[in-house]
């Protein structure tokens, strides 16, 4: 750990005396990194009141317009993570900064997709798109954006359907347009497409990537798929449970758009089904002569 | 870029299909040619019933004008059904060009067959052969002679209740939402407020009715505070609940969203409590009847809980009738209106959970 640290620093006082850093109070800002997760804890008691350590010494910065992967199998904290950076939750110990401000709640410019979509059941299609307009008394002057969003998730003739009416991979879709109608500096997406086919899927992949491009939104998705992680991002950070941490960093220089059966993609996903202990379940090649 | 997400008309299609199928099963026009019929059987029975069976027992019948037309009970009763007829054969022949009107249609005429027997019977028995223990059971057409008497004064009477229920319904849903709102969202309210909502809720409001008459300056005002207190505990307990049963990640997915605590109230707590809201709603209407004619038995200077109370009196017991009758058809547009409402604003939930 020390050696990390010891690491790091140097590359910083390196880095600021080719003048790529700004000081701003004491923290250290780089024009690069948007987001800071520095020395995060949180722990929880389980039901037998039993602590749990969520998270262990969490440190992690994320670049601006990356797509950020973060993978682990159940239970690792990846979710408690994602919950501390849109200021659900508070860490016990440690800062989150953003654009070097400190994550003191939650705020529309950190965008939370739940994993359940959770659309408003009351609401219209076009009433939840507009919510985060609404909530934030800017309705009026952005109301053409709402069927712009519409039209961007390929919703239009649903505008007046509510949430029962519409499938599953509808409703992820709406809850997206929802949390960029705000155009937050960070989108989180916790699982939304967990419960989604794989058509689906591939689908909504596809768009979250076009939609990275065209705003420079950054993206952080939690998964626990594989395929998926490697798809999308731009690096892959994979965390193992009790305690929650990091175990590596990953990065997947693929260039878009990627071939989900391409040779290079099977190796990283080899690789990273090693570090999470998969390994062995798959299949050994059978020889016979 | 819209290439990537591929065009979902073949859902829109399911969609409205979806709408479609959700009438009843389809019927044909033979089967509806027949209900229609039968329908109007039952009443042109209790027609002919009261025209060709010959009056035996000893009963008078007065005749009196009404609208300037000669009448006696006979008569209206005949031109009452005569308007059934005519209504039911309207609604017939209107439900013949929708399937869902036309299955709902089909569905009620053995019912409403059913109907015009019975009162056929029931007039024979009551009037006719004055069989039915007299007087406190006559026939139907001498529960409509209370009308031919004094519509005015029963009309003035129907007035008199429905101002009273409106009045003290009103307030008692406003009062009942807004206690609700009050002791759902803040815990201090609820620690304070809510013993107190438990322990008057489980007593009758008419319990209240001697303070009621003393603390208010007016006979209204008091069976009004009555109707207030019985709608409002139904109503403010299950708003309480509605709000706090809202899941929490609503919450915080509203926070997120840029949503402040107002927003937080009205736009996601309040909507998400409305089909408690509305639960809350139809009980204390039921309550709110029962309150409104128990308060106007027992010492209100109209109502038609009055006009029961002065017919009974005089041993009129088709006046008594004659006063339920207006009560069923009064409290019955009500509760069609609230339904209305209710089905209006909890349009999200059609198909989501079942009615």
């Amino acid at each position: 750990m020390a050696e990390r640290l010891g690491e790091r620093m140097s590359k910083i006082v390196a880095q600021s005396q080719k003048g790529d850093l700004t000081v701003k109070d004491d923290i250290v800002v780089n024009d690069d990194i948007i987001l800071r997760i520095e020395n995060v804890n949180r722990s929880y008691y389980d039901n037998s009141d039993n602590q749990v350590e969520a998270l262990c010494n969490i440190n992690l910065s994320v670049r601006r317009g990356e797509f950020l992967s973060i993978i682990g199998s159940s239970g690792c904290g990846k979710t408690t993570l994602l919950r501390l950076i849109a200021g659900l939750d508070k860490p016990e110990t440690g800062r989150l900064t953003l654009n070097g401000e400190l994550v003191s709640g939650p705020d529309p410019e950190r965008g939370y997709v739940f994993q359940h979509g959770g659309l408003f059941q009351w609401l219209t299609v076009e009433k939840n798109i507009a919510t985060g307009l609404k909530a934030r008394h800017v309705y009026r002057e952005n109301k053409e954006k709402v069927a712009h969003y519409i039209d961007l998730i390929g919703l239009k003739g649903f505008e007046k359907a509510y949430p029962h009416q519409i499938s599953g991979g509808m409703a992820q879709r709406v809850a997206i347009a929802r949390a960029l109608i705000n155009n937050p500096k960070l989108l989180l997406l916790d699982e939304p497409m967990g419960a989604l086919d794989s058509f689906t899927r591939a689908d909504i992949q596809d768009k979250l990537l076009e939609l990275q491009r065209e705003n420079d939104t950054t993206m952080i998705l939690v998964t626990h798929d594989v395929d998926e992680a490697i798809y999308l991002s731009d690096r892959i950070v994979i965390m193992t449970p009790r305690p929650g941490k990091i175990s590596e960093i990953m990065d997947v220089k693929l260039p878009h758009p990627r071939h989900r059966g391409g040779v290079e993609f099977l190796a990283i996903r080899r690789n990273i089904m090693e570090k999470l202990d998969l390994a062995s379940a798959l299949p050994q090649p059978e020889y016979s002569i | 870029m819209h290439s990537i997400f591929r065009s979902y008309l073949p859902a829109a299609a399911i969609f409205t299909a979806r709408q479609e199928l959700r009438g009843q099963k389809q019927v044909s026009g033979k089967e509806w040619a027949f209900k229609l019929v039968l329908t109007l059987a039952g009443f042109t029975i209790a027609i002919a019933a009261n025209i060709l069976f010959k009056q035996i027992a000893d009963v008078e019948i007065k005749s009196y004008t009404l609208a300037g037309v000669l009448f006696t009970f006979n008569s209206l009763y005949r031109l009452v059904l005569g308007i059934l007829i005519l209504l039911y054969a309207a609604v017939g022949l209107f439900s013949y060009f929708d399937p869902v009107y036309r299955a709902k249609y089909v569905n009620r005429a053995p019912f409403r067959f059913a109907l015009g027997i019975a009162l056929a019977i029931w007039d024979i028995l009551g009037t006719k052969l004055l069989l039915l223990p007299q007087p406190f059971f006559p026939g139907p057409a001498k529960i409509l002679e209370a009308f031919l008497i004094e519509l005015p004064f029963i009309y003035e009477n129907m007035l008199y209740s429905l101002r009273l229920f409106i009045v003290g319904f009103t307030l008692g849903v406003i009062f009942g939402i807004g206690t609700g709102i009050l002791i759902g969202w803040f815990p201090r309210v609820y620690y304070w407020l809510y013993p107190i909502l438990k322990f008057t809720g489980v007593i009758p409001a008419v319990a209240w009715m001697p303070f009621a008459l003393t603390l208010f300056p007016t006979a209204f005002s008091a069976a009004a505070f009555l109707i207030v207190i019985c709608s409002w505990f139904s109503i403010a307990a299950l708003t309480a609940q509605g709000i706090q049963s809202t899941p929490k990640w609503q919450f915080e997915l509203a926070k997120t969203l840029g949503a402040k605590t107002p927003y937080l109230v009205f736009h996601v707590a309040v909507p998400h409590a409305m089909p408690q809201i509305f639960t809350g709603i139809s009980n204390a209407n039921g309550f709110a009847f029962t309150t409104l004619v128990m308060a106007e038995m027992m010492g209100q200077p109209g109502g038609l809980g009055y006009y029961i109370n002065l017919s009974k009196v005089w041993s009129a017991y088709y006046k008594v009738y004659a006063s339920i009758l207006v009560m069923a058809i009064l409290f019955g547009i009500i509760m069609k209106i609230i339904a209305f409402i209710r089905d209006r604003m909890l349009r999200w939930q059609k198909g989501w959970v079942k009615e």
